[in-house]
Formats: structure tokens, C-alpha cells, sequence
């Protein structure tokens, strides 16, 4: 890929797996939706290259922290940030150098409703690098193939390539939108939802390709299945009615949490 | 974390499965119940020389049997249609656990019972005042350490970890005691092992109480404190 432009937040990250590194802080972030406030004095700091799930009722402010992340609530009118912040590698994604353009093509996002664009599968995954102006043909080639296998869908669409992206299954097309994201070579992963439309095996799959991909990417996901949150995150993050109630090791927060709240919740007791 | 004040949670809903775990626990104490009845027949028809008492002790440990079975088949189902996490979790394994302790609390009375029948033929090589007061100390440790599964008390739990070093010292002497019968006379050899054995059986007892109160710690705290000697000796608490 052609190196796009530097950007302030482009540390190079130490890639010796075990060793576990702070790339997202958030500090006392508050947020609205107008006059509703969504989030309140909510801090975290996020491991590199750790799957991190957030948990907790419909309405408690994951999703929304979820896309203030890669300031994807920057496209809908009157939000506001009031107070504190989000850093990545130090920097204030809010901050006036940051471009918020270059800052979703570190921090990608897969939805809960996979949504190809109508064209190929080739032309899906490249989507990105055409728009940053990648040409070369050779070197789309060996993205497509990369990313595909990446996103453990290479093997069953090599062959039809330049098919429809939307002919393909349901959970195809969810692994097509992982491939998609990592094509521009994000660090970071937000995933929301992943797999609520997805069925048993197809999200046995996406959940593999999680584990796979949290060798080399950092990954936030939003999930309502208590099941997946321990089945595929090392952090688990629980928020009620946009605070942040308890963050801890996965392996915490479902066998012994501190707070009796996360356990009702965990258990199904109340949400 | 926030320093804004939490919300006030919604109150916790009970669940349509709510009443299994019920059931599991219902039966595990009934298993209680039934275990400490085994053993208190047994020693009095120890005492008494009841021979239909110590055959009915013995007759009676299929219930155990029984109810060891149902509470292992409930436990799996449970685990495998209610994915039981945290507390819940070890609820169920703890649950399975415990029942086991309690099985062979109850094989242990049908042996004390089977001695009984023996020692029945004979009269007794002496008063039987030891042997009773083990088992009262064996049995209120097995009865508070199921108490905890009931009303979470760790402390009540540590407490009958403790207690077992006390049954322990009474089969040592009870054992010197004995022996000293034994070697006195070779005519109270057999009346006197039956008796070491049945000491040691409630000393096992106890050693079942303190594993179910192990159990408990483990419940309320998710910690594991067998093997763990300072808590026995009191320098730590779990």
C-alpha cells in the first residue's frame, strides 16, 4: 500500500505478542445528543491489540462511545463533547490537527447490518485504496487476496471475485465488510454488533476471525450476547445509563465482578 | 471510574429458571439433612446395641445414593441449558461437590452401622462416651457448613475449617486409648478395632464437614482455600 500521510497518531506500536500496551485513553468523556446527555465522566484506557467488548442494556452509551471513537458521531447534528477527551497514542482525536477522515482510516468499523456496497467483491475490498487513489493493479491483486484472507473469506469467493459483494451470504458479507476495513490497514477495529444478524456457524466464524485478528489489530467490539463478550474479548467494559459500572479482565467480569450490578446483568438477572 | 453518582439499578428480575436452581439447592440439603440423620442412627445404635436401627441405617443409603445422582444430573442440565455464570456458576459445581462429601459422609455411617451389628454381639469394651461426643462436634461442624449454603457466612465457614483440628486430636487419643485396651487384654483386640474405625470414620466425617466449608468460601468469594494452611490455623482469613 502506499504510505498515506503521516498523521500524528501513527506511533509504530511494539508487535511482540504477550506485551500489552495503552492506545486508547479515555479520560472523564462526557457526551450528548443535544440536550440529552449520553455518557458521563466515563474513563478507560484500552490495550493495543486486545479484544476489548462492551457490554450493558440498550440505551447505556456503548454503542455511542463505540463511534466517538473514530468520531463517527461527528455526521449526526448536536452532538456535543462536553468534557474530557479520547487519545490515541497520546493524541486528542478531537483535537484541531486531527483529521477526522484520516483518523477513520485507523479506526475502522464494521457494523451490525453488513452493508456491501453494490458492486464486486474485489471492488468492495479495494474500495478505500481506490479512493485514496491506489492504482496499481498488482498491488490491488495482493491486498484483495491479503485482506479476503485476513477476514477468513479468501478460500470460498477466490473463485468469484468479481461477483456481486450482495450475492453473498449473510455472514460472507459481514466477513466482506471485515476484509473491507482492514484493506487500508487500520490499527484499531470497532465492531458493533458483528453478529446479531448473523447464525450460529457464521458467527462461530467472525468470532474466529476476532481471535486471528487481534494479532495484529486492536479490537472494540459492542455485543448484547454475554456469551460472545466471554467467549471473545480479554477486557470487558460494562456501562449503565452512560456510566461505566466496572472494567476488568473478561475472566473477572464472568466469574467473580466487584459489583453485584455487573453480575445481574452478566446472569441475565435485569437489562 | 465516574464521579458522577451511579444510577439506581432496576431491581433484579426473577427468571422462569429461577426455580431449578431452587430445586438443586432444596435437594442438596435435603442430602444434608438425610446424611446427618444416617450418622446420628448409626452411633445410637452403636450406643444402644439397636441391630434393627443400624440395619435400617443401612437400608437407608440408597436415598443418598440417589439423591447424589439427581443432584449431578440437574447440575449438568442446568450448565447446559442456563450457561450459569460468576456466583451462579459455583453455585452449581460447588452444589455437585458438596453432594459428593455428602455420599460418603452417608457410606461412612453405613460402616459405623455394620460395626455396630458386630459390636452388638458383645458387650462393650467401655462406656461409650467419647465416640458421641466426637460425632456431636463432627456434626454441628457438618450442619454449620451447610448452613453457609443457605445464608452465605464465611466466617461461620473458617470457623468449622478450624474445628477439625479438634476431631482430629479426639481420634488420636480415642486411637491411644485403644491400644493401650489391646495390649492390656488381646481378648478386646477385635471389639477395639472396630472402634478405631469407627473414630476414624467420624474423623472422615468432620474431614467432609471442612471440605463442604471449603466449598462455601468458594461459593461466596470464588477463592480456593483448600491446602491452604494459614486459614486452617487461623493466621489468615479468606
Amino acid at each position: 500500500m502506499e504510505p498515506s500521510a503521516p498523521l500524528a497518531i501513527r506511533v509504530p506500536a511494539p508487535r511482540d505478542v504477550g506485551a500489552t500496551s495503552t492506545i486508547i485513553e479515555i479520560e472523564d468523556f462526557n457526551f450528548s445528543y443535544g440536550a440529552k446527555q449520553a455518557l458521563f465522566d466515563v474513563n478507560l484506557k484500552l490495550d493495543a491489540r486486545r479484544v476489548t467488548a462492551f457490554i450493558g442494556p440498550s440505551g447505556c452509551g456503548k454503542t455511542t462511545l463505540l463511534r466517538c471513537l473514530n468520531r463517527m458521531n461527528d455526521l449526526i447534528d448536536g452532538t456535543v463533547i462536553n468534557g474530557g477527551r479520547i487519545r490515541i497514542h497520546g493524541v486528542d482525536i478531537n483535537g484541531p490537527e486531527v483529521d477526522a477522515i484520516e483518523l477513520r482510516k485507523r479506526v475502522g468499523m464494521v457494523f451490525q447490518k453488513s452493508n456491501p456496497f453494490p458492486k464486486s467483491i474485489y471492488e468492495n475490498v479495494i474500495y478505500g485504496l481506490r479512493i485514496q487513489g491506489v492504482g496499481s493493479k498488482s498491488r490491488l491483486d495482493e491486498i484483495v487476496e491479503k485482506s479476503l484472507r485476513g477476514a477468513a473469506l479468501w478460500d470460498e469467493v477466490k473463485d468469484r471475485l468479481h461477483e456481486s459483494g450482495v450475492g453473498l451470504s449473510g455472514g460472507q458479507q459481514q466477513r466482506l465488510c471485515i476484509a473491507r476495513a482492514i484493506a487500508v490497514q487500520p490499527e484499531v477495529i470497532l465492531m458493533d454488533e458483528p453478529c446479531s444478524a448473523l447464525d450460529p456457524i457464521a458467527t462461530a466464524k467472525v468470532e474466529e476471525l476476532i481471535h486471528d485478528l487481534k494479532k495484529d489489530y486492536t479490537i472494540i467490539i459492542v455485543t448484547h450476547s454475554m456469551q460472545q463478550a466471554a467467549r471473545v474479548s480479554d477486557k470487558t467494559a460494562f456501562f449503565y445509563l452512560g456510566r461505566l459500572v466496572e472494567y476488568d479482565d473478561t475472566q473477572t467480569i464472568f466469574m467473580n465482578p466487584a459489583n453485584p450490578q455487573t453480575e445481574a446483568y452478566v446472569s441475565g438477572r435485569f437489562g | 471510574m465516574s464521579t458522577e453518582p451511579m444510577p439506581d439499578f432496576p431491581p433484579h428480575m426473577k427468571r422462569f429458571f429461577d426455580a431449578e436452581l431452587e430445586t438443586f439447592r432444596t435437594h442438596l440439603i435435603t442430602m444434608g439433612e438425610t446424611s446427618i440423620r444416617q450418622v446420628r442412627e448409626a452411633i445410637k445404635a452403636l450406643v444402644d446395641g439397636d441391630i434393627a436401627l443400624a440395619k435400617k441405617v443401612v437400608a437407608a443409603d440408597d436415598e443418598l445414593d440417589q439423591l447424589e445422582i439427581k443432584i449431578d444430573e440437574e447440575a449438568v442440565r442446568y450448565m447446559s441449558l442456563r450457561a450459569p455464570i460468576a456466583t451462579e456458576l459455583r453455585m452449581v459445581i460447588v452444589g455437585m461437590k458438596a453432594s459428593h462429601d455428602l455420599e460418603r459422609v452417608g457410606d461412612e455411617a453405613v460402616s459405623i452401622a455394620k460395626r455396630a451389628v458386630r459390636l452388638a454381639a458383645e458387650p462393650p469394651l467401655k462406656p461409650y462416651v467419647d465416640i458421641p461426643r466426637m460425632t456431636t462436634m463432627a456434626l454441628e461442624m457438618l450442619r454449620d457448613a451447610l448452613d453457609c449454603f443457605l445464608h452465605i457466612d464465611t466466617e461461620k465457614a473458617v470457623a468449622v475449617i478450624r474445628r477439625d483440628e479438634q476431631v482430629d486430636q479426639l481420634n488420636k487419643q480415642l486411637y491411644r486409648e485403644l491400644t493401650s485396651f489391646m495390649v492390656e487384654n488381646p481378648g478386646n483386640i477385635s471389639r477395639a478395632i472396630e472402634l478405631m474405625f469407627i473414630s476414624k470414620s467420624i474423623e472422615r466425617i468432620a474431614d467432609h464437614a471442612t471440605n463442604i466449608a471449603e466449598e462455601m468460601i468458594y461459593l461466596a468469594k470464588g477463592k480456593d482455600v483448600r491446602h491452604d494452611d494459614a486459614v486452617k490455623k487461623g493466621v489468615s482469613n479468606p
